[in-house]
């Protein structure tokens, strides 16, 4: 889906300047293909900062090169101004988007483990309320459902009091209570003043968790900035949908022909998105033309709808 | 010294919470030491099987009882079917098949069967006058007390079960860990490669050393096997040689990325590791070069060395070249293992 009038020169709001994190050039080759082409982005202190992309954009290559699990091909990670030292993994805390925990410990005992591997430690019990692992702590990893693992696994990120958190993927494959719950755990990380690093394909989370995004495509930078400016600069008026059954041909045929609509399909094929600033006239050329409005519905464009303007690609593959 | 400790403990914990796995390690080689013991001890099974060949009512000749059932390497067995006997001869079931009549003996073997040839050899023996062996053979015994086959069997057994809980115990668990992620979210953290591969070793020789303290405990009281030198010296060397054993399991586990291949090389150094290593028999009178490739494996050198504690009662000072080759191999095994060394899977 990708409405016309789209201008690729407002894509990029901000510049690279030295903050928290600063990444310079990164690129990241695998034999013949290019995963992460040269891109250089700043992360400012105590703000929550969105990766955003479809599958295989190189969001968790670009992040685990930050995080030090890959090398990167050339390029540099700069922490705090600096390149990083030993010093760094001891003020970062990472939860991956999938890894296991050895089976027989407790929740408990798999955040004391790691906790006892940093130098600044958090008090355990504080922890465990903050991630809402009370009643689950003496029980083995093994027994813990998706959600309460994804909720340890944050614990263990936060374990050594952080300032930098990277999470990949957080919320992928939970409920959406479970979802919700993680993002109010990261909303009270964010009122630390901790600095968060959020990859995620789930655009509705990036939009109410991030300060910040940029989106990915091809190992590429294709949008950076605040979210609602971003959304403003690229996507004009409000979206109007409508069931395809009742867009006559006629209508259709008008929309066409006038510079202020804008109309595409769905993602199920089953409605019309018209995109306009002309509300008014939209509307009142609909009802001119007995078009059924009992199932039309006015909203504001979101981060979704940005996202596939600008790569044209469904997000929940 | 924290970050060690903490990746010690965590990895004690899940390998004594895991059951199955912790009673398995304990009574498998009560098992097998009290099958041996039944098997070899005195009084026990005899080792050479013997068909004899006899009609449906007759009863099996005196001279034949006296000569071949009555020797305590011999076990006779009737049998009426001569096309039977033979057939599992053939197939190494028996060892030799001999006619139910007197002088002279009528026998068959299967001479592709080294069980066959001695067995033979001990017939032909026992069937030669005691006078004419006596003008050409002058039979002399050791003095020493004898060492049964059970107590040098015993320190073979123990090798070899530390080699299994070794090798399989840390190169295994490693690469689990690096398929499931547990070794990338580890290397997120300040904790170093070195002390991840320290806290492994030191864990699974703690366990290893418990295991067999109760092993052996168990086979002192139940079977009354001693060591005829120091306790003290036993378990250092022990420990040195369970050290040298699990740092060749890092090299396996260093980059292997499934456990299928882990396994499959793991059995590929086990296997021969275990034969070589004169576990289960000697290779005295083997080719220079099997000589040559035993003195490179490190079990060869911690079994020669507990049996020479637990037999001979040696002093450490005894074994020092036993414990120079260990320390070596410790130290180039752990070097290798370590340069190595990777965190997670290749993309």
């Amino acid at each position: 889906m990708r409405f016309k009038g789209f201008n690729p020169s407002l894509k990029k709001i901000s510049k690279v300047k030295t903050g928290k994190l600063t990444v310079q050039n990164l690129v990241k080759i695998y034999g013949t293909v290019r995963a992460v082409d040269d891109i250089s982005f700043s992360i400012q202190s105590g703000i929550c900062f969105g990766l955003l992309g479809p599958n295989g954009a190189g969001k968790t290559t670009t992040i685990e090169m930050i995080e030090g699990i890959t090398a990167p091909t050339s390029g540099n990670i700069l922490y705090n101004g600096a390149p990083r030292n030993r010093d760094f993994w001891e003020q970062i805390g990472v939860q991956f988007q999938s890894t296991e925990l050895l089976a027989f410990l407790t929740v408990r005992e798999s955040i004391e483990t790691f906790k006892h591997l940093y130098r600044n430690q958090v008090n355990l019990d504080q922890l465990i309320r903050l991630c809402s692992l009370e009643d689950i702590q003496h029980r083995e990893n093994r027994k813990i459902s998706g959600g309460q693992k994804q909720r340890l696994m944050l614990a263990i990120a936060l374990a050594n009091d952080p300032d930098l958190i990277f999470l990949d993927e957080p919320t992928t494959g939970l409920d959406p209570q479970s979802r919700r719950h993680l993002w109010d755990i990261v909303n009270d990380i964010k009122k630390r003043g901790k600095t968060i690093v959020l990859t995620t394909h789930y655009m509705d989370e990036a939009q109410i968790l991030c300060d910040e995004i940029i989106i990915v495509d091809q190992g590429k930078i294709i949008a950076q900035g605040p979210p609602d400016e971003l959304i403003t600069q690229q996507c004009v008026g409000q979206i109007i949908r409508l069931p395809y059954d009742h867009f006559s041909k006629k209508v259709r045929q008008l929309f066409d022909s006038d510079q202020r609509f804008t109309w595409c399909m769905d993602s199920t094929n089953k409605h019309v998105l018209i995109q306009t600033q002309a509300i008014n006239d939209c509307i009142e050329i609909l009802l001119q033309h007995q078009t059924d409005l009992s199932r039309l519905t006015i909203r504001p464009h979101n981060l979704e709808d940005l996202f596939l303007q600008l790569t044209g690609k469904a997000l929940r593959k | 010294m924290y970050r060690f400790w903490s990746i010690f403990i965590a990895r004690n914990k899940e390998y004594y919470r895991d059951r199955a796995s912790f009673g398995w390690n304990i009574v498998f080689p009560f098992l097998i030491i009290f099958g041996f013991a039944l098997l070899f001890q005195k009084g026990g099974q005899q080792p050479y099987k013997v068909a004899v060949l006899i009609s449906n009512d007759n009863e099996i000749h005196s001279m034949i009882q006296k000569q071949v059932c009555a020797h305590a390497l011999f076990t006779c067995i009737p049998y009426s079917d001569k096309t039977l006997a033979i057939d599992k001869l053939n197939h190494h079931k028996l060892d030799i098949v001999i006619k139910n009549s007197p002088l002279p003996l009528n026998y068959w073997i299967n001479t592709s069967s080294p069980k066959g040839v001695l067995s033979e050899g001990l017939l032909t023996r026992g069937c030669t006058p005691k006078k004419e062996l006596n003008q050409r053979l002058i039979r002399q015994t050791i003095e020493s007390n004898p060492i049964y086959y059970i107590e040098w069997l015993f320190p073979g057994i123990i090798c070899m079960g530390m080699m299994f809980s070794a090798l399989f115990g840390v190169g295994y668990s490693i690469v689990r860990y690096r398929q499931n992620g547990v070794l990338k979210r580890l290397k997120a953290t300040p904790l170093t490669s070195f002390e991840f591969l320290c806290a492994q070793i030191v864990s699974r020789l703690l366990m290893i050393v418990t295991t067999n303290t109760i092993l052996f405990t168990g086979c002192s009281f139940l079977l009354g096997f001693q060591c005829k030198g120091s306790y003290i010296h036993l378990l250092i060397f022990f420990s040195m040689g369970t050290i040298s054993v699990i740092s060749l399991g890092l090299i396996v586990a260093a980059r292997i990325q499934t456990e299928e291949l882990a396994n499959g090389l793991l059995n590929l150094i086990t296997w021969p590791m275990m034969f070589l290593s004169e576990v289960w028999f000697s290779i005295e009178g083997a080719p220079e070069w099997i000589h040559n490739v035993a003195c490179c494996l490190p079990l060869s050198h911690v079994t020669h060395g507990l049996r020479r504690i637990l037999n001979d009662g040696a002093h450490l000072s005894e074994l020092s070249i036993e414990m120079l080759y260990l320390s070596l191999m410790t130290f180039v095994f752990l070097s290798v293992g370590s340069y190595m060394f990777k965190w997670t899977r290749d993309s």
